[in-house]
């Protein structure tokens, strides 16, 4: 993965950046002029995670089928999990003294579940025009936002989607009015009282992009550009071109020095996707559409990481395969707009089909609270027409395959020894409909458990009010 | 009769029109009769005249009777969808191809929704393929008025009639949306119910002189027209209502206006009132999974409404108000399935197996007045009969062969043709548009 190489190698930087507080700083064995240095000319985290793993107790669980994000499975297995990290999985893993043992017989056992794609806490519940901080639809290009400034850490949203959904992490995106609708953020699905406490450590931003309906529709409304399909693509290219000036003159700064050029927040959105260190989700549904932005991000030298929603992607499954472009879909979501008109619910299995990075994704409040029954409906749809995707592989669609369009592939999104013990013990088979999360736990924390009422979280806002603490 | 005009009509407009045999018996089914009771293993189930005639196990087949063999399947009654908005919407977002609502008319309970219904809207044949055979479909309200008009029942079969029942109820909104419809508050919403039934009163003595009570009445005369079986008593009116205090003043109106046949559609916080509720013998038609707090009315949302509701001894049928229901009335399988896993979480109450099955078949039926004639394999029942190839509310069931009236139907839709063209996406001797 040579793309996870670049971005950890930013993510080094980043942190070096952090550290001295964004100063220029130059090797005292080069020759002055000198600039700054490559990627050091401003802070490229200002808003650093604070996150931090709340403590767990060292588990054994035994006797469970498991599904390990990666497409391998463990009948009658074992998974041991202590500080916070995944250390073994396996057939016969004795425990050891001090290890809580959770007899697992009867259920399954996968890694947390990741959704690409949520609006929580940027469109939380309650849904009043007061929380209404998803869309910035003011300009078409609204790079300079970040989604992070909306997200409400409060939103009960968040403690449904991990109680219900098994959601341990997720990627927040800024709407879909605007072709650069801005930054997206990657949040753990622990509550916190700030976002920066929800903040993944260290995952690359993503930038939002949108083909279509929505930014003409939004623009052409307000009787200015785009109000076209080729309208939002020849905004779009002036933008990349400002964005690659932009980039020439900050890159000659760093590298030689002298005046630094003027900062411009939506440039800098825009030269962090030129650099590959922000990855590009781009919501879009046509396939002739998909086509178009990926000649253009060739045109303009950046990547395309994964088109959202998506669905046409089953028309052009080989494009996006040569272009190692992913799709994160709907199962069965049609119909909505013109541009929703030909879904078919084997959209997934038919990408799967062909070798095309593939992933579900919610879009949804209510969604992300059945991630996995969403999985098995896509999965059926496929075996419905005779492609025999097994139960484990199709695991991938909402595990390590989100996990690697996000960049974060390296810490979560599998039941790999050494990453995040973000874990759910299913309470049966997680296709099944019957079937519920029994057990939640983030960075080897459990954060629910389905049997004590203690460990249900219940955030600011229904404290207090009717139902508050319920089983939702 | 109804069929014999339909195939009359579907020769005129060149349809396929579907095998016209409304005799059929299915036997050695796993048979599901749709009252809340459990399956039976070696059942039997005989359609006559588009009918139930008999089925249970131990029924004989009387001769001359077409025989389909389900080999042990799984088989119940076609799914009736509680609460849509399926056949009047094409695409949401396109508005000519929306019919719900209409913003602009002066026309509010006088709305109907029948001549709107498209029996060849995607939609249709897409919920038919996954064995939803009855729909409820109702209009939806605009600002300026409480009532959004009269809605009906339709059946999901392939020929050119769809409407089961024209002008089979009344929608109105009550709560925020009917408080902002209203003028702004809920206050205003119950000042325009109070004086439309009034109104209404006023056009039944003496409809000739309606027209002179001038525009102080705030009604048309198509209004008034159009409410009077609702003040009578002969048409249901669905309320939709949410938070526990609103549902009660709903609740309330029958002391004013005894004859109402009342029915609440959505009742997130409906478990906090659920004994009131089932005193008042009012049912009601709420959405399954609602659980956030989405807004300031679902305060108390929960998943184990539906659960607590009936424990207490409410009616409750499964609906999809605000849940996409132009076109995923399919998904209350799931929905009444999730309804079934609620059982095994401490705290949580669900519904077992039969009951959930109950809640998206004879439920929502009997909730709209009409369990005599849709939602179960009841004798006397329209013959709705869907054979899956496994446990209905498990995801991945499918259904094999979908019999409504009698008449088994096409499984084919515009999606299954695009997957069939696409299931190798790389174009082949010809472009994609020749492949089919």
């Amino acid at each position: 993965m040579i793309r996870t190489t670049l971005l950890l190698g930013a993510a080094v930087a980043l942190s070096a950046c952090a550290a001295n507080g964004g100063k220029a700083q130059t090797a005292a064995s080069d020759p002055a002029p000198s600039g700054p240095g490559k990627g050091k000319g401003y802070d490229h985290d200002p808003y650093p995670s604070t996150y931090r793993a709340y403590p767990g107790a060292p588990t054994l669980v035994t006797h469970v089928t498991i599904f390990d994000g990666e497409g391998g499975r463990i009948d009658n297995g074992s998974v041991l999990f202590r500080d916070g990290k995944i250390v073994a999985l396996g057939k016969d893993l004795a425990a050891e003294p001090g290890v809580t043992v959770i007899d697992g017989t009867g259920k399954y056992l996968t890694p947390g579940v990741i959704d690409v794609h949520s609006h929580l806490g940027d469109y939380p519940s309650p849904g009043v025009q007061a929380h209404s901080d998803g869309n910035e639809a003011t300009s078409p290009v609204t790079s300079e936002v970040w989604a992070e400034h909306s997200v409400w850490p409060q939103d009960p949203g968040f403690g449904r989607a991990l109680a219900n959904g098994g959601v341990t992490t997720l990627q927040v995106l800024p709407g879909s009015a605007n072709l650069f609708g801005g930054r997206s953020v990657t949040l753990k699905n622990v509550y916190a009282r700030t976002m920066q406490a929800m903040k993944f450590p260290q995952a690359p931003y993503g930038l939002k992009m949108a083909c279509g309906e929505n930014p003409k529709r939004v623009y052409g409304g307000k009787g200015r550009a785009p109000s076209t399909r080729m309208g939002n693509i020849a905004v779009d290219r002036q933008t990349w071109a400002r964005a690659q000036e932009y980039k020439r003159r900050w890159d000659k700064y760093e590298e030689k020095g002298g005046e630094p050029p003027s900062r411009d927040m939506a440039m800098d959105t825009l030269r962090g996707v030129l650099d590959g260190e922000i990855l590009v989700h781009n919501h879009c549904y046509r396939a002739d559409e998909m086509a178009i932005v990926m000649d253009m991000a060739k045109e303009f030298g950046y990547k395309v990481t994964a088109f959202h929603h998506a669905i046409e992607a089953y028309k052009i499954a080989d494009l996006l395969k040569a272009n190692g472009a992913c799709a994160a879909v709907w199962a069965d979501w049609y119909g909505f707009k013109m541009e929703a008109y030909d879904a078919v619910s084997e959209n997934l299995a038919i990408l799967d089909k062909e070798g095309a990075c593939a992933m579900i994704h919610s879009d949804d409040e209510n969604g992300i609270q059945r991630l996995n029954q969403e999985v098995a409906k896509a999965r059926a749809a496929g075996l419905k027409g005779g492609f025999a995707i097994s139960e484990e592989a199709a695991w991938k669609w909402l595990a390590i395959n989100p996990a690697k369009a996000l960049g974060i592939d390296d810490r979560t999104g599998s039941l790999k020894p050494g990453k995040m013990a973000d874990v759910v013990l299913w309470n049966g088979n997680p296709y099944s409909v019957y079937t519920r999360p029994q057990m939640v736990w983030v960075d080897g924390a459990l954060l629910y458990d389905a049997n004590d009422p203690r460990k249900r979280p219940v955030s600011d806002f229904e404290l207090g009010q009717p139902g508050e603490g319920d089983v939702k | 009769m109804k069929r014999a005009l339909l195939l009359a009509a579907a020769t005129t407009l060149g349809l396929a029109a579907p095998a016209a045999a409304q005799n059929v018996a299915i036997t050695n089914a796993k048979l599901v009769i749709g009252d809340g009771g459990q399956p039976l293993d070696g059942g039997t189930v005989v359609i006559r005249d588009g009918r139930v005639v008999a089925a249970g196990a131990g029924v004989a087949v009387p001769a001359g009777i077409p025989v389909i063999d389900a080999g042990g399947k799984w088989v119940s009654p076609g799914i009736f969808a509680g609460f849509t908005r399926m056949g009047i919407v094409e695409v949401d977002a396109v508005s000519t191809t929306n019919d719900a609502s209409a913003g602009s008319s002066p026309f509010h309970a006088a709305l109907d929704v029948a001549p709107a219904v498209n029996p060849r809207s995607t939609p249709i044949a897409i919920n038919r393929a996954e064995g939803v055979t009855r729909a409820v479909v109702a209009p939806e309200n605009s600002s300026g008025s409480i009532f959004a008009g009269q809605g009906a029942v339709i059946d999901l079969a392939s020929d050119a009639n769809a409407v089961s029942r024209p002008r089979a109820f009344q929608f109105m909104e009550y709560g925020e949306d009917g408080g902002r419809a209203a003028g702004g508050s809920r206050p205003a919403a119950i000042a325009m119910f109070r004086n439309a039934l009034f109104e209404v009163a006023a056009y039944q003595r003496a409809p000739a002189s309606f027209l002179d009570r001038g525009k102080d009445s705030l009604l048309t005369r198509a209004d008034a027209e159009a409410l009077v079986p609702v003040l009578r008593g002969t048409m249901p009116l669905l309320v939709h209502v949410e938070r526990a205090s609103d549902i009660l003043v709903v609740l309330g109106l029958k002391r004013e206006f005894p004859a109402l046949k009342l029915v609440l559609v959505g009742a997130a916080e409906g478990w906090m009132v659920a004994r009131e509720i089932a005193a008042a013998g009012v049912p009601v038609m709420a959405n399954a999974l609602s659980d956030l707090p989405s807004s300031f009315e679902k305060l108390a949302a929960t998943q184990s409404n539906i659960g607590r509701m009936q424990a207490a001894g409410v009616l409750v049928g499964i609906g999809t108000l605000g849940q996409d229901e132009a076109r995923q009335a399919r998904w209350v399988k799931q929905y009444a399935g999730n309804l079934v896993a609620l059982g095994r979480i401490p705290g949580a109450s669900g519904l077992d197996w039969g009951a959930a099955f109950a809640a998206i078949s004879s439920r929502p039926a009997e909730v709209m007045g009409m369990g005599a004639d849709y939602g179960s394999l009841r004798v006397g029942r329209r013959g709705d009969v869907v054979i899956w190839d496994g446990d209905p509310l498990e995801i991945g069931t499918n259904a094999v062969s979908v019999i409504i009236d009698g008449v088994e139907q096409p499984l084919s839709s515009r999606q299954s043709r695009l997957r069939d063209r696409y299931w190798k996406p790389g174009e082949g001797a010809l472009p994609k548009a020749y492949e089919r």
